[in-house]
């Protein structure tokens, strides 16, 4: 079964039982300096393979960019 | 030995030679941005957290590839946050990206047009983020009270604008900062406002801890050349308010003697 979530503000379909660790490698995510929010709660990085992805989760996934 | 026996500036427990903090917004590049910041000598220089670009090249560096925070002191900001909750919301972000950093700067704005500080809604951002721990440096309008309540909230130093940010219009309010300092325990840093490097010796010279200027450097015809005149102006600004300057006189007063004129 597929399953829709949105990630930084945009939809997206993912077959259902998936971790925020398989999410991130489908996005190419795993190198890098990134912080994640799943449904507005902080996911820490040693939490990312057993956070669990569910049907309508909204994810953000933020990282430093340039900014005075 | 120098001449000049300054102490460090002192940011929550931590020792910083430069007194100038800079910017990462509105480089043409990493390389010119880290160019600008060897320049410059600083050794804290801000960050904006933002949605990564899913669409983005994998192999394309992050700024945090670049200018590294091994080397460097990274002050994660609330740029874009009109509220609290947003911004106590990215200061977490900002935490857990840098491995429980806490050092931060709050800057909750209340305007596009002029970005000047909803100063209620910084009050009650540094209140919840100095109870959760994270050292605040906080952006600010010039207002001697409001500069005086965020450092008794617990704020680790008190950053009000010379002039709106971008606008390069220098210290437009001198006697606010001269109020501020007076009544100041934490560091004061101007933040915002500085268009060259004459206004960063005012502020200097004023008794400032330090500046904070992005667009005054970024914006230059030759960024890199103008982060070396702000480290001079800085300094050198400092180095005047150390020695005392002379009084200001309405007369002039000669520097030869009288005496001894032989006409």
């Amino acid at each position: 079964m597929t399953m829709e979530i949105s990630v930084n503000g945009k939809q997206h379909k993912f077959e259902q039982d998936m971790s925020l660790m398989d999410l991130l490698h489908a996005l190419a995510l795993t190198e890098g300096r990134i912080a994640v929010e799943v449904n507005g709660e902080i996911v820490p990085r040693s939490q990312f393979a057993a956070q669990q992805i569910n049907h309508q989760d909204k994810i953000e996934i933020v990282q430093a960019i340039g900014g005075g | 030995m120098s001449l000049n026996q300054d102490k460090p500036l002192v940011v929550a427990g931590v020792e910083y030679q430069s007194r100038l903090i800079i910017g990462s917004g509105k480089y043409k590049d990493f390389e010119e941005n880290l160019s600008a910041l060897e320049a410059s000598a600083a050794e804290m220089i801000t960050v904006a957290i933002r949605r990564v670009n899913l669409g983005q090249n994998k192999d394309e560096p992050s700024l945090l590839e670049v200018i590294s925070p091994e080397r460097y002191t990274i002050l994660p900001n609330t740029a874009g946050c009109y509220t609290a909750e947003d911004a106590v919301r990215t200061c977490r972000m900002a935490r857990e990206l840098l491995d429980g950093h806490k050092l931060v700067k709050l800057e909750v704005l209340g305007d596009q047009k002029t970005l000047y500080p909803n100063v209620t809604e910084t009050l009650a951002a540094a209140e919840i983020l100095v109870a959760d721990g994270f050292d605040v440096m906080v952006y600010t309008s010039d207002d001697p009270l409001v500069a005086k309540r965020l450092e008794e909230i617990g704020c680790v130093a008190v950053m009000p604008l010379g002039a709106p940010i971008g606008s390069g219009l220098g210290i437009r309010n001198p006697y606010n900062i001269r109020m501020i300092l007076e009544n100041a325990s934490v560091p004061i840093i101007v933040d915002a406002g500085v268009g060259t490097a004459s206004d960063a010796s005012i502020a200097m010279e004023l008794g400032c801890d330090g500046v904070l200027m992005n667009t005054a450097i970024a914006e230059a015809q030759n960024p890199v050349l103008m982060a070396s005149a702000m480290k001079k102006a800085v300094e050198s600004g400092r180095e005047a308010f150390l020695a005392g300057r002379m009084p200001r006189r309405l007369y002039a007063s000669a520097s030869s003697p009288i005496d001894g004129t032989f006409f």
